[in-house]
């Protein structure tokens, strides 16, 4: 493996799969419930310090939801001691005043707090419970701990046309980032994909939204707006490349390249548990397998984008064609692209009917075991 | 920009040394910058003490061959990509 060319930066350490809420849209594996939490502070300490030696910078602290950890406190302490730049990634549901400033004192460098919606019942359809009041004293607790906020806002048809109160909201907040991430079409999202796709319309109305809005608040509050890669023409660098800067490990202890790498078939993904870090990173079988662009086929191997977008999504390429080293179907050119389209022109068909709420199959443990 | 103003990295970003790169990298929410040489001293100064004049000044007196207002063009050019990704303290 050539080191300059692969040397992660980031750790995405899913402490945990448990989560008070139950998004439409959750970003976790269908089957996250038979997998069991094996890894204790101990054992995410040495973690750390692995992902530290190979060159990683920033740690981000995610789930599931973090906070339902008691010892988080602890493992934002041990990653802020190997000078890692440490996030915290949290719907803030299981939050108070004490735990924040607990966070503060271990050395957290910045919170990213999830909002679902600004309005109160819509975020309740599409997560399963009323918790916007509580976030709000979150950040209220944030900002009295000093501590920098990002809001995030995953995007998708049914709060799409409020990016403007979503602005006013964070301005309000005193976020300093805010991101307005569409919804990536994968797991929990891809089985509810029909009631959660947005039109082109909405989408180039939201996106006018948040550029305006950007450049008002320039220098006070950074806002970035993720565009669906399903109207984007070309497929995202997903994770910036396979096994090239992103480590994730989830709470069973799998070393992965991407969060859903450990759903694709045939590939093997090892544990921390019994290999170490630096050993997995460098020659751990299902980090190979997509790295560099020997795996690719056409229209990939001789495209010039190539070495931009790294082929688009493995995850994507094998839940839409079944294929993993297929082109992602979000690209125009790939021979698969028709699935896009066609998810695309069922959307601006379809009748959407407001009164209704969408018919979501929730985030669940017994949705998780069943499917 | 105003003469007296003390330009102060925002809390959120953090200074710190690569031993990877050997560079230095300014951290932040989401992101890691890599720095030159040059960027990671002028950064190294911006603690809400000093002008850019006085950041200039001692940086010319750091380095040969370059010369003073390129390098006050330099410190005011990282300022605004900064300032503009909210990594500078707005508080005069």
């Amino acid at each position: 493996m050539n080191d300059a060319a692969s040397r992660p930066y980031t750790l995405i350490a899913e402490l945990t799969y448990r989560c008070p809420l139950r998004c439409a849209y959750c970003a976790n594996p269908i089957d996250f419930a038979s997998r069991v939490e094996r890894l204790d502070a101990a054992c995410w300490q040495r973690v750390f310090a692995e992902a530290e030696s190979l060159g990683v910078l920033q740690v981000h602290l995610t789930g599931g939801e973090p906070l339902v950890r008691s010892d988080l406190e602890r493992l934002v302490a041990a990653a802020r001691k190997l000078d890692l730049y440490t996030n915290v990634i949290s719907s803030g549901v299981p939050a108070d005043r004490e735990r924040i400033f607990g966070l503060k004192d271990a050395g957290l460098d910045a919170f990213q707090l999830s909002i679902q919606d600004v309005d109160a019942s819509a975020a309740r359809a599409v997560t399963g419970g009323d918790w916007l009041d509580h976030k709000i004293r979150v950040a209220g607790w944030l900002r009295e701990a000093e501590l920098p906020i990002t809001l995030n806002v995953v995007l998708h048809r049914g709060n799409m046309d409020r990016v403007a109160d979503m602005v006013a909201l964070a301005e309000r907040l005193g976020a300093h980032r805010l991101e307005l991430a569409n919804t990536q079409y994968l797991s929990w999202a891809l089985l509810n994909r029909s009631a959660l796709l947005p039109s082109r319309a909405q989408i180039d109305r939201a996106r006018a939204v948040a550029q305006a809005a950007r450049i008002r608040t320039r220098g006070s509050m950074e806002i970035v707006f993720v565009l669906p890669d399903y109207y984007a023409q070309t497929p995202k660098a997903c994770m910036d490349g396979w096994g090239r800067r992103t480590i994730v490990v989830t709470p069973d202890g799998l070393a992965l390249p991407c969060h859903l790498a450990h759903t694709l078939p045939g590939l093997r993904f090892e544990s921390v548990l019994d290999r170490s870090l630096v050993d997995l990173w460098q020659h751990g079988e299902g980090f190979e397998s997509f790295r560099g662009e020997a795996w690719m086929g056409e229209p990939c191997r001789s495209c010039e984008h190539r070495t931009v977008d790294f082929g688009g999504c493995r995850c994507q390429a094998y839940h839409l064609t079944g294929e993993a080293s297929a082109t992602d179907p979000a690209c125009a050119l790939a021979p698969a692209h028709s699935i896009i389209e066609k998810a695309r022109s069922v959307v601006e068909a379809a009748h959407v009917d407001a009164d209704v709420p969408p018919a979501f199959v929730y985030r669940s443990i017994q949705a998780s075991r069943t499917r | 920009m105003a003469d007296s103003w003390r330009p102060r990295l925002a809390r959120r970003a953090r200074l710190r040394y690569d031993g990877k790169s050997g560079s230095y990298v300014l951290l932040s929410p989401e992101r890691g910058l890599l720095l030159n040489a040059t960027a990671a001293d002028i950064l190294a100064r911006c603690r809400g003490e000093l002008t850019v004049r006085a950041i200039a000044d001692e940086l010319a007196a750091l380095y040969e061959g370059i010369g003073r207002d390129a390098l006050e063009a330099e410190i005011e050019e990282l300022l605004k990509v900064l300032g503009d990704r909210g990594l500078l303290d707005r508080t005069e």
